[in-house]
């Protein structure tokens, strides 16, 4: 079951022997735990990809150190990535982590790895827990803290004028938090909150109370394959034209709109990054993405390259060290140039961004996630005051 | 209100019929045969994956008819043909256990074969609108096909069971199998055609299915549960009950979803209101199965004399 896939970079072994050797001794490992397998397997797949395409445009380097990454599926189960971080820690002696999707992988191998004196650096999950009380000096953010998601897209629902909104998104935790941080930031009424079930999959009864409530506009996460399925019910029982959307980016990003197809079009979206985005690092890297892989990259890919480049910073200070006192001074620098523009972390070692209006458009006859303005300047988190380190 | 309640009981119906599908080839199986299959969900998405896999590779929405019907009937009797056939003398508990384990046969199947992204199936586009059934309320026009499909194939059956010599085969071999046997009727051909009829029904339910929600791995145990229950509080081997008990799970579970919260929330704070709503009405199928088999323990319909 254990598939291990060590993804030793051909690049760097060419590298190696075409240019003198620069990097002293063996290439600094970075253990990838991550999830390649289920519905949600290309959020993993996207964020390795990125990864290794940015040591790969370094020449098999991170900030000038030799790096080599080992990579391995969660199959989103907690306790399989707890047993992978054990095993790495303890057998292949790696220190720095990086990689995890899901919050709940997350809570079971972060700890592992921050008790062992390791270093994690998130590409993707950043849930409640690790941002405020619980924060830790070696436990980095670069991609957003959960809340922050749905908190832009209520301050999106502000923006849009959107008075009364319907609200829904499945029972259990992440559903739950996402109405609450939506609720966070948005100013209006919320008429409708609706929770459906994870295992569901019509959503007509729903469907029919948000025709008849009559909202200005609708906030819904749905993770993965039941958005799909939600956006194409909505679409087909002819709510899109009359009640517009106005989701968080994981309701929306280019493999579902792909997926979706027409039925997107219009949907409301924020996210702090998009393919379009026209900054120099943007460009290089959605080019270099496309090149490489021959899809389109999505804002998961994004984040897997952000993280590579912060860790690349990082290392070029330390000079390839991973000594974690010496490694925190210079990661907290974030001297990176981020493919979002500005970036930097906050007092809990999250992101202090931008976000930003994004909406599916027809452009030259394809549908496209485009990018239309700034929605919150400098956002934080709302947990970043409980953290004491 | 009125218009609301109109909707939910369109969706209801619809909810009910694609039940209903379902639940007729297994309750079939079950009194005709005297077998439990478990794997009657995998026949429902081996008819979406194999409808889904032609209409995307052709267009063509007449062949991925065929495709879907076909591959749920052709593999259903072989199923019957290769497993089940050495399970009839047994007792339920074997039944069960290889029938689970052609589930995960299946799933894994799929899994290698097609990966586990979900497919996706655009409508037929003429079905692709929405009719308005009151001025002002659309309805998904292919929700109202899935109704009239469902009702034909209930009528059918009807017609089938009840005025045909294959028909009356398959009644008599639900209440006196021993009887039908020792009068010299292949029974072992009879089951094989019963068995494919189910199974031909399970597609047809899959097939529908695929433009409505998503193809994939595991969509046949997601439903599977609900069929049981319909199964159970219609009467075990009955058609009529599967039509009747498909109808009033499908409504209540729709009803509940669509009405509980919003008259919670007249008594409660908000969020709490929405909380428990959603709890009630996913209990409250299983409470009115508890309900029928407290008043008529043998189902509502039962078929066994």
């Amino acid at each position: 079951m254990n598939r291990r896939a060590f993804l030793t970079l051909g690049t760097a072994a060419a590298a190696g022997l075409s240019m003198p050797a620069i990097a002293q001794g063996a290439p600094l490992r970075i253990g990838m735990i991550t999830t390649l397998s289920g519905p949600g397997g290309y959020l993993g797949q996207d964020i390795r990809d990125a990864f290794q395409l940015a040591i790969e445009m370094d020449q098999g380097r991170l900030g000038g150190q030799a790096v080599q990454v080992v990579v391995e599926d969660d199959g989103l189960r907690p306790g399989q990535g707890k047993a992978i971080a054990e095993r790495y820690l303890r057998n292949e002696r790696i220190r720095l982590f990086t990689g995890v999707v899901f919050s709940n992988v997350l809570g079971a191998v972060a700890p592992d790895v921050l008790d062992a004196d390791g270093i994690y650096v998130s590409p993707n999950a950043g849930p409640s827990n690790f941002a405020g009380r619980e924060c830790h000096r070696n436990y980095y953010v670069v991609s957003w803290q959960n809340d922050s998601l749905h908190e832009s897209a209520g301050q999106l629902a502000n923006t849009l004028g959107y008075r009364r909104m319907s609200i829904l998104a499945p029972n259990y935790q992440a559903g739950r938090d996402a109405l609450t941080g939506f609720k966070r930031l948005y100013r209006g009424e919320v008429v409708q909150e609706i929770y459906t079930r994870l295992d569901q999959t019509d959503y007509a009864a729903e469907l029919a109370q948000i025709r008849s409530a009559r909202p200005d506009a609708v906030f819904q996460f749905h993770p993965g394959g039941l958005g799909i399925a939600f956006l194409r019910q909505y679409a087909q029982a002819g709510l899109l034209q009359t009640i517009p959307q106005c989701v968080a980016a994981p309701s929306l990003d280019s493999t579902t709109l792909a997926a979706v197809g027409d039925a997107a079009e219009g949907v409301n979206c924020t996210s702090h990054w998009n393919t379009d985005f026209d900054n120099a690092p943007s460009r290089r890297f959605v080019e270099a993405f496309r090149a490489r892989y021959n899809r389109v990259p999505t804002y998961y890919a994004q984040q897997g390259y952000d993280t590579a480049l912060a860790i690349g910073a990082a290392l070029r200070q330390t000079r390839g060290s991973i000594d974690p006192a010496a490694f925190r001074t210079a990661m907290l620098r974030a001297d990176f140039e981020s493919t979002r523009g500005r970036f930097r972390f906050g007092p809990n070692q999250h992101p202090v961004q931008d976000w930003f209006h994004i909406r599916a458009e027809r452009v030259g006859g394809n549908l496209a996630l485009v990018t239309k303005g700034r929605v919150l300047e400098n956002h934080g988190d709302a947990y970043a005051g409980q953290c004491r380190i | 209100m009125s218009v609301l309640l109109a909707e939910q009981l369109l969706n209801g119906l619809q909810f009910g019929v694609m039940l209903f599908l379902l639940a007729a080839g297994l309750t079939l199986v079950f009194g005709i045969m005297g077998v439990i299959n478990l794997a009657h969900g995998s026949l429902y998405m081996i008819g979406a994956f194999g409808a889904a896999l032609v209409a995307n590779a052709t267009g063509s929405w007449w062949l991925a008819l065929l495709a879907g019907l076909a591959a749920a009937a052709l593999v259903g009797m072989a199923m019957e043909f290769v497993v089940l056939r050495r399970l009839y003398a047994r007792d339920h508990l074997d039944q069960v256990l290889a029938t689970f384990g052609l589930i995960l046969f299946f799933n894994q199947g799929i899994i290698l074969l097609f990966g586990r992204q979900p497919l996706f199936v655009d409508l037929p586009s003429w079905f692709s609108g929405a009719v308005e059934i009151v001025p002002g309320v659309p309805y998904p026009s292919y929700r109202l096909l899935i109704i009239a499909v469902g009702l034909l194939v209930a009528a059918g059956l009807y017609v089938l069971i009840q005025h045909t010599r294959i028909g009356m085969l398959v009644r008599a071999g639900a209440t006196h199998r021993e009887m039908v046997r020792a009068l010299g009727v292949d029974i072992r051909l009879l089951y094989t055609l019963v068995f494919g009829l189910g199974a031909l029904l399970a597609g047809l339910a899959g097939l529908m299915a695929g433009p409505v929600y998503n193809v994939q791995v595991g969509m046949g145990e997601q439903i599977l549960i609900l069929t049981f229950v319909v199964v159970v509080i219609g009467g075990i081997g009955s058609v009529r009950g599967a039509l009747f008990g498909a109808l009033l799970v499908g409504l209540t579970d729709t009803m509940l979803r669509g009405f509980v919260p919003g008259f919670l929330r007249g008594m409660l704070p908000p969020d709490q209101a929405d909380a428990l709503g959603a709890s009630l009405s996913s209990m409250g199928v299983y409470l009115l199965m508890a309900l029928v088999l407290l008043i008529r323990p043998r189902g509502l319909f039962p078929a066994h004399g």
